[in-house]
């Protein structure tokens, strides 16, 4: 079949849900109206280990509306079938309310129940826990660690012994909390065996459905997942947490409908977060800096029941050339709850790495630094030796210099002053895996001429319920609103988490694939109908346009679809489209982009500003360059609040989190944000999908720190290694 | 939430009628009803003063300016007489919490919110302040927000607002009015260091109520100005923070009036920085040297130290930005 007329993928639309979400009509999981509901509240440890000791109900239980209070003392023992296509970790997941132990600080040890939210809250208060504390480990520094991940090429020991120029460097990020707008939050409701869960998720079936059936030992059919809106994610609802099996817990112990929202506070223990990382890297390179050799040690928090790892090795495996290359990764077992990918996950920490170290030896050689990554620019991915299907990296560079005036950049740093202020630039490479999970569509186009395209995807804000339609839109030759496009439900058929940038790769394939099918249907049924005005016509010279199929070069020869169903007593025609996902063996497939960041600095005081930043981005296909900006813009936001302002705090005494607020865990706000601007290089990776995309989520995001460290150097003189750059290290 | 009463009073006195039988004051509501939702304030009955006549912003005579309790912090932020002759104040107003919450909260309750340390508002952590005889776990604890002066081992806790900050430099009143009548405490005498009573902020008495903040005749012109030091550009309590107010005549410095904020367990006037700046000439070495006096007696903690010298610079760049660089 021979292509469509594209008139919406690649077009700035506007998000169909946008008067939904500011009008408050949006439902989020907290807000679906539930005949009967009644409130839970979680009681959190505060040890941060040992054992539970006692719990003391009697207060709570006396207070007026209070049903019940659940811990392991009185919970029913609950399956916890093995799910190994889950997104848990290795490991034994966190089983709640089924023994004594604490495993961290702010572990859910109870529940209270109660018929109104005040009445549940205040019971939670006032359910005394006893405890047998222990002293928690909480240092990523000191703590053994389990044995490490390893990656080697050649033989950089050697290698790094021979160099002419060597670097060694430790670099520490902080731990950072996703900190969506939405809380966490879960309605849960038993009818027979049946649960039903209004869920906060970015995994509908695969992970939330199948997981609470793995917990409640039901059949995956037994359980449904309902979750239209996601107010953000960043990663949090990739899989499921414990309040959400303790709402279904409560529902079941209750026989009534239960509501349970985190508090902001408890987002900070009862999800994940982008665990801390200890990164010691060491470089060598010639005079011209070529890069021959590096070697990587890494540190990363992870829990004592679960093994949680992420791709933060990629980006010193493969953004640069070099023969030799070593890495470690070690996972640290803390008595902290387990951590979870957080946009752009490991690649951000790893590139936050790599590119500092790289800007360091551009410094040392008194290269620029854009030139000393032209230098190591490889021809193949180093790692896989696989071809790459794009690599438009150096066009990322040179858009990026010539938008941004890299040109005009002063070499020496701490020398370009604007009064109190210290005035510098810097820049980073950006890469992040291109993949794509198996994901399926179903296509329905009406007999009134309209389609109806249904996927259990999510939209946790990149615009999943507008790009869509786009796709469909285009693929069936209707408007945007003749399409009806609803996600958010495991009744509907399934895909693969949303996350990692793939969801236009795969839940848009699968709908591209759908449409692609169903319109096969409508041309084959009209080609072949005597009565129809495109019998006996060619079905690859039939197109569509706004519903209306007619011959390529003879529009007035033509029909509605509308008029082909209702003349076939069709009601509809329909398919399920599908999605195989990613194939990684023939090219090596990744979204790149650079990215450049003014910032200044009043050295006397410590402040760092960002003044403007520029992102190039080769992301492939950009199926809609409104919601583009908005991701790319989001994306910097957070790599900006990663660089310089967030940092979950841990009291090592107790295991405590200090500031699990939003006045004392610092994400950045509108002026910390100014003059953000995204270039996309465009064109389309014909091999990484057939949508040509690469994805934007996650990229976006990767690179945005180590620039703004590269020009806090540049303005000042002075490396800073810690993330975040804080008034601390610089004064 | 703990169960509590409520009600609205119409004036004065019964507002400190209410008082006087254990209720607690609400105005704004900002600080207060935040802390009871993390029960860390539980009071039985609250009294909603928003009713009373309090809102003006008034020439008290003799060159006083009065501002009501109940004006709001955008209220008094706005005032063309506040702006004109105490720039210093809009400015601090304006650095602080958001627009939203300075629409809503009064100067009382500013001066009269608590402080910001986190294991006060964990209601699971230790806190002389909370529950006296607990101990403090800020002290041993995650502490580079806490103070670096005016602390005891009990308490580290700074205080919070940025305009009290301005008034103890301004060396403002605050007017308050209880069962006894009428009676005026110097911003000096109004915050009281924890020592070994963390529990005890200020000087207000069971029933009394603030009913405004006076600031006295200054000489005229007086130039002034609030420097905010801290990690975000907006909505996050100071670091550190300077407000500086001088009269300079004749090419000399004739009143001075500075004091400090995140730094101090109450706001923290250095007179000692003022005592050395009146009478000479302003000059980048006289900021320099009048800045070294303003940690004087610090004591700082495990993750502030970097306070003491961010301290000095953060006078140092307001006397200069204030005074000039001649």
């Amino acid at each position: 079949m021979t292509p469509q007329p594209q008139n919406f993928v690649g077009t700035p639309q506007s998000r169909v849900d946008g008067r939904l979400k500011v009008t408050g009509h949006a439902t989020y999981a907290a807000d679906h109206v539930i005949d009967g509901v009644i409130y839970a509240a979680v009681v959190d440890s505060s040890i941060g280990r040992g054992r539970v000791t006692g719990v003391d109900t009697s207060a709570a239980l006396a207070h007026p509306g209070v049903l019940t209070v659940i811990s392991h003392l009185n919970a029913p023992r609950l399956p916890y079938v093995d799910n190994p296509g889950s997104n848990n970790p290795p490991g034994t997941r966190l089983r709640v309310f089924q023994d004594d132990r604490v495993r961290f600080f702010g572990q859910p040890v109870a529940v209270a129940v109660a018929s109104t939210l005040e009445a549940a809250q205040h019971a939670a208060r006032l359910v005394e826990v006893s405890y047998d504390a222990e002293q928690p480990a909480t240092d990523l520094s000191s703590a053994p660690t389990d044995p490490p991940t390893t990656y080697a090429r050649g033989d950089a020991d050697t290698a790094l012994g021979n160099a002419e120029v060597r670097l060694e460097m430790t670099y520490r990020s902080a731990r950072n909390h996703h900190n969506p707008t939405e809380p966490h939050a879960t309605i849960a409701q038993w009818d027979g065996d049946q649960l039903t869960v209004w869920d906060k998720t970015q995994w509908v079936v695969g992970g939330s459905q199948v997981e609470l059936a793995a917990v409640f030992g039901v059949p995956q059919q037994s359980v449904r997942v309902i979750s239209p809106f996601v107010g953000g994610g960043f990663g949090s609802g990739l899989r499921v947490w414990p309040h959400t099996t303790i709402a279904a817990l409560a529902a079941r112990v209750t026989g009534r409908p239960v509501k349970l929202v985190l508090s902001r506070r408890q987002q900070y223990f009862g999800t994940g977060f982008r665990p801390a990382y200890e990164y010691r890297v060491r470089l060598g390179s010639d005079r011209s800096g070529r890069l021959s050799a590096m070697v990587h040690d890494v540190r990363a928090e992870t829990s004592s029941y679960e093994k949680f790892t992420e791709a933060v090795l990629v980006p010193g495996q493969m953004l640069y050339s070099m023969p030799h290359v070593r890495q470690a990764y070690s996972t640290v077992p803390l008595d902290v709850n387990t951590p979870i990918w957080m946009r752009g996950p490991g690649f951000a920490t790893g590139s936050m790495v790599v590119e500092s170290a790289v800007d360091e030896l551009a410094h040392e050689l008194r290269i620029d630094p854009i030139e000393l990554r032209l230098r190591n620019e490889p021809a193949e991915d180093p790692a896989s030796g696989l071809p790459f299907s794009t690599r438009r990296l150096r066009e990322c560079y040179a858009v990026g210099a010539k938008e941004f005036g890299w040109s005009r950049r002063n070499p020496k740093p701490g020398v370009t002053r604007d009064g109190d202020w210290l005035i510098g630039t810097g820049m980073a490479a950006a890469v992040y895996d291109t993949g794509g999970f198996p994901a399926q569509a179903h296509v329905r186009l009406n007999a009134d001429g309209t389609a109806l395209v249904q996927s259990a995807t999510s939209d946790m804000g990149p615009g999943t319920y507008t790009s869509m339609p786009q796709v469909a839109a285009d693929a069936l030759g209707l408007t945007m609103a003749g399409v009806d496009f609803r996600l958010g439900d495991s009744i509907m058929p399934p895909t693969g988490p949303h996350g990692g940038s793939t969801t236009m790769a795969s839940v848009g394939t699968a709908i591209l694939d759908g449409c692609d099918k169903v319109l096969r249907q409508a041309i084959t049924l009209a080609v072949n109908d005597p009565r129809s005005p495109l019998h006996g016509v060619k079905p690859d010279d039939v197109i569509v346009r706004k519903g209306r199929m007619h011959v390529r070069n003879d529009p007035t020869r033509g029909e509605t679809y509308q008029q082909l169903l209702t003349r076939n007593q069709r009601p509809h025609l329909e398919v399920i489209g599908t999605y195989a996902g990613a194939v990684h063996d023939r090219f090596s497939m990744s979204a790149y982009g650079a990215v450049f960041a003014e910032v200044a600095v009043d050295a006397r005081l410590g402040l760092v500003r960002l003044r403007r930043m520029l992102g190039v981005y080769d992301a492939g296909r950009i199926v809609n360059p409104k919601l583009a900006d908005s991701q790319a813009i989001g994306g910097m936001v957070g790599g900006i609040g990663s660089a310089l302002l967030e940092h979950t705090v841990t009291d090592s005494r107790d295991g405590r989190i200090v500031n699990a607020n939003l006045a004392d865990y610092l994400v950045p706000v509108n002026a910390d944000t100014p003059d953000l601007r995204a270039i996309y290089l465009g064109g389309n990776d014909p091999e990484a999908n057939p949508l040509g995309v690469k994805g934007l989520g996650e990229i976006v995001l990767v690179g945005v720190a180590p620039a703004i460290a590269n020009a806090v150097f540049h303005a000042t003189g002075r490396r800073v290694r810690d993330f975040p750059i804080t008034a601390d290290a610089l004064l | 939430m703990y169960p509590f009463s409520y009600t609205k009073v119409p004036d004065v006195r019964a507002a400190i009628a209410a008082g006087q039988r254990g209720g607690r004051f609400v105005a704004g509501g900002t600080t207060l009803v935040d802390l009871m939702r993390e029960t860390v304030e539980r009071p039985e009955a609250l009294v909603d003063i928003g009713a009373l006549p309090l809102r003006g912003i008034t020439n008290a005579g003799n060159g006083v300016l009065r501002i009501g309790a109940l004006v709001r912090m955008a209220e008094a932020a706005a005032d063309p007489r506040v702006r004109a002759f105490y720039p210093v104040i809009s400015q601090a107003l304006e650095l602080s919490a958001s627009a939203q919450l300075r629409n809503m909260a009064t100067i009382g309750g500013n001066i009269m919110q608590r402080t910001r340390c986190t294991y006060f508002r964990d209601v699971t952590a230790n806190c002389n302040k909370r529950t006296p005889g607990s101990g403090c776990a800020a002290l041993g604890g995650f502490n580079r927000t806490h103070a670096i002066l005016g602390g005891s081992d009990q308490c580290v806790a700074t205080h919070p607002s940025d305009v009290a900050v301005v008034f103890s430099a301004l060396d403002a009143n605050v007017r308050l009015h209880g069962p006894d009548g009428e009676r005026t405490v110097p911003f000096a005498d109004f915050f009281l260091q924890p020592g070994t009573t963390p529990d005890r902020e200020h000087a207000v008495q069971r029933g009394e109520l603030i009913t405004a903040v006076e600031i006295p005749a200054h000489p005229r012109p007086m130039r002034s100005g609030y420097l905010k030091v801290r990690d975000r550009q907006s909505y996050e309590f100071a670091l550190t923070s300077a407000a500086v107010a001088l009269h300079i005549q004749g090419g000399v410095i004739r009143a001075a009036k500075v004091a400090a904020g995140g730094v101090g367990t109450v706001p923290w006037k250095l007179p000692a920085v003022e005592r050395h700046l009146v009478g000479k000439r302003p000059s980048a070495a006289l900021w320099t040297e009048a800045a070294q006096l303003a940690a004087e007696g610090a004591r700082p903690l495990a993750h502030n130290r970097f306070k003491v010298e961010l301290l000095k610079r953060t006078v140092e760049r307001q006397l200069r930005v204030v005074g000039g660089t001649r």
